[in-house]
């Protein structure tokens, strides 16, 4: 094993579903079966070829993929240092990366015989991605959402209902995405002969953190072709965002054990990384504690108690991030940055101006890291930028920072 | 012999069932809950659980959640809520004490400096609901080492297969969760609890405890007729959310154990 793991990063989890020390199953009793039985079914799923035939059609007809990978001349050159691409998973249907591990879920929960779906959501991306695909194959859908972002993200609670879901809000704790996922274990351990979790992130118990990679792991497979067809070589930089870290993670993990491409995570930075906690970077400002079912790095105080995130990304404000990424960042095999809201704002309208694409805040996190590395980057560097979703949704938010512009 | 299994054997031997309450340290204050608490056996509870609070208590229901949420509004540390347990240790020497809560608390304080706070403060045994018995290593085994009891929660859908996993380190008692879903929800139904107790026994050699659901001297008759013990913390917690004083907390705490003593 030990051996192993220095041949290669891409083996994790363990049987226990750690990745080092962190992962695992840190769940009720309730839910224990319940988890050690979707495990067996992924794995079954996960070398069925009539599973992925499935996805694939659906990815390609439903989806719209493969997404593009775009060179951006302008943002090229208004950076004046490497060559940007943006990899264009903003062009799914529905808006985000959100829908590729929805797919998976779903059919997966379909195998199972489960008719009743249930997810968390904090932006709503993740919300409208699995209300999308129940009302695709006819099931029942409850999107627990916490009531300040019920208020926060109106459009996407009123996308949710047209696709036919449910949206409850949450008002318990402190009425935000870590008190949706609760109310949502809350509501598995209630309701566990027909529901199925839909988890939106690489978080959570596992088998949940591994899953959603190796279906978000699309983006990072056809990088890699599309890379290798237009440039005749890998990438050396990748730049993706990071909340929970779901599209970041999909993109990384083909390329970990490529050790000349150079990998950088970036969280949100609120209003800076400091002692006021005013921010939502559980890798850079936080430290290992167990929550909603796994070990990872989560913003708490020194009694274990835990805080709230702060973003101006709703799809960021989490407070705690994938296990998988804790573990690379503990062994240094990714670099975890940050980017603060007003830097996050000034990317956003370079994106805007200089490409014609409205991007979400979310993946304006990792553009405001790419405005800081590009100048410093010969023109030959190849970087690649996960533009993992648009910011139709986040036209208000913006508006109201920059004074209605 | 522990104070746990001193206090069940004594209950069987007097052929009663036990009663254990479950109260938020530092619930509405550290003063106040402290109150109620030092008049639990007075008012028939053999076993107290103190629950810690903890700002994500994914397996408990409103109550519970907004218990939590006055303790730590209230100041509640976990380092109060050992102080709360060693004050109750000084007042009731025989009484045995159960804190109740989530792993990460304890993970930031320190495995092993929390094992010998939580010995020091006189403290018999630990129920930390996200710890099932794959992480034993964590918590589990580091307490048994220890000389604290970990009691497991078994649920309606640990089945045969998994039953004697969940039983293999717990000790003192068995808490049974008598209905799929989070604490205070649904009333247990005495019917299918009896069968699920029996179950348990035939494959444990410890006390039963059942608990989730139980919210009137009624109910709690109705289990304690098939069961070692019962667990009410939810229907408590509501009583001391609604600003009723300590005396009357424990008044209708006097009631529950008239239900369960048979009384």
């Amino acid at each position: 094993m030990a051996s192993e793991m220095l041949n290669s990063y891409r083996t994790g989890p363990d049987e226990k579903g750690r990745f080092g020390l962190f992962g695992g199953r840190f769940v009720a009793e309730t839910l224990m079966p319940l988890i050690l039985e979707l495990e067996a079914e992924y794995e079954k799923a996960k070398t069925d070829p009539a599973f992925w035939a499935e996805m694939d059609d659906l990815w390609t007809h439903y989806v719209g993929r493969p997404s593009p990978l775009y060179h951006a001349p302008r943002l090229t050159e208004e950076l004046g240092g490497a060559k940007i691409y943006l990899k264009r998973d903003e062009l799914n249907h529905t808006g985000a990366h959100k829908i590729n591990n929805v797919l998976g879920q779903i059919l997966l929960a379909r195998r199972m015989g489960k008719t009743r779906i249930i997810a968390e959501t904090g932006a709503g991306q993740h919300g409208v991605a699995t209300a999308t695909v129940c009302a695709r194959f006819g099931l029942q859908c409850v999107v627990f959402m916490g009531a300040t972002d019920v208020e926060r993200q109106k459009p996407n609670v009123f996308r949710m209902k047209l696709l036919g879901a449910e949206v409850v809000p949450v008002t318990a704790g402190r009425a935000t995405l870590k008190d949706a996922m609760n109310e949502a274990l809350r509501d598995w351990v209630t309701n566990v002969a027909d529901t199925f979790y839909c988890i939106g992130t690489v978080a959570g118990p596992h088998p949940y953190p591994a899953m959603v990679r190796d279906f978000q792991s699309i983006i990072g497979k056809e990088t890699r072709a599309q890379m290798l067809a237009r440039e005749g070589r890998l990438p050396d930089v990748l730049v993706a965002c990071i909340g929970g870290g779901s599209n970041a993670m999909g993109l990384f993990h083909p390329f970990l054990d490529d050790k000349d491409v150079r990998i950088i995570g970036v969280e949100a930075g609120g209003h800076g990384v400091d002692d006021r906690m005013e921010h939502a970077a559980s890798l850079t400002g936080g430290r290992p504690g167990v929550l909603h079912g796994n070990r990872t790095y989560l913003l708490q105080d020194a009694d274990g108690q835990i805080l709230e995130g702060h973003s101006i990304s709703a799809g960021l404000d989490y407070p705690g991030i994938g296990p998988e990424h804790a573990w690379l960042h503990d062994i240094g095999r990714v670099e975890y940055v940050s980017a603060t809201d007003d830097e996050a704002l000034e990317a956003f309208k370079l994106c805007c101006r200089t490409e014609g694409i409205i991007p979400a805040l979310e993946p304006s996190h990792a553009l405001a890291h790419v405005i800081r590395l590009a100048p410093t980057l010969p023109k030959e560097t190849l970087l690649v930028l996960n533009m993992c979703g648009r910011g139709d949704k986040d036209i208000f938010t913006v508006a109201e920072a920059l004074g209605g512009m | 012999m522990s104070r746990l299994t001193d206090r069940f054997a004594r209950l069987k031997a007097d052929n009663r069932a036990a009663f254990v309450t479950y109260v938020m340290a530092g619930d509405p204050d550290h003063d106040t809950a402290l109150e109620i608490a030092l008049g639990l056996p007075a008012a028939g509870v053999d076993v107290i659980e103190l629950g810690m609070p903890f700002t994500d208590p994914m397996a408990d229901g409103p109550a519970i959640q907004a218990a939590a949420q006055r303790a730590l509004h209230a100041g509640a540390t976990v380092a109060s809520t050992l102080a709360t347990a060693k004050a109750i240790r000084a007042a009731h020497p025989d009484t045995p004490i159960v804190l109740m809560g989530y792993y990460n608390p304890i993970y930031a304080r320190g495995v092993d400096r929390f094992l010998a706070e939580a010995v020091e403060a006189g403290v018999d045994g630990l129920i930390v609901v996200d710890l099932p018995p794959e992480e034993d290593d964590e918590l589990c085994v580091p307490a048994l080492k220890a000389g604290l009891h970990f009691i497991r929660l078994a649920t309606p859908t640990t089945d045969d297969r998994r039953l004697p996993a969940v039983l293999k380190n717990t000790s003192g008692f068995v808490y049974y969760v008598s209905v799929a879903g989070v604490t205070g929800a649904k009333e247990a139904d005495a019917s299918t609890v009896g069968p699920e107790v029996a179950r348990i026994k035939a494959a444990a050699n410890l006390p039963v405890c059942v608990g989730f659901g139980v919210r009137t001297a009624e109910r709690a008759r109705a289990v304690a007729a098939v069961a070692d013990g019962v667990v009410v913390g939810s229907a408590i917690v509501e009583r001391i959310a609604s600003g009723d004083a300590p005396a009357q907390v424990l008044e209708f705490v006097r009631e529950l154990a008239e239900g369960v003593h048979g009384g």
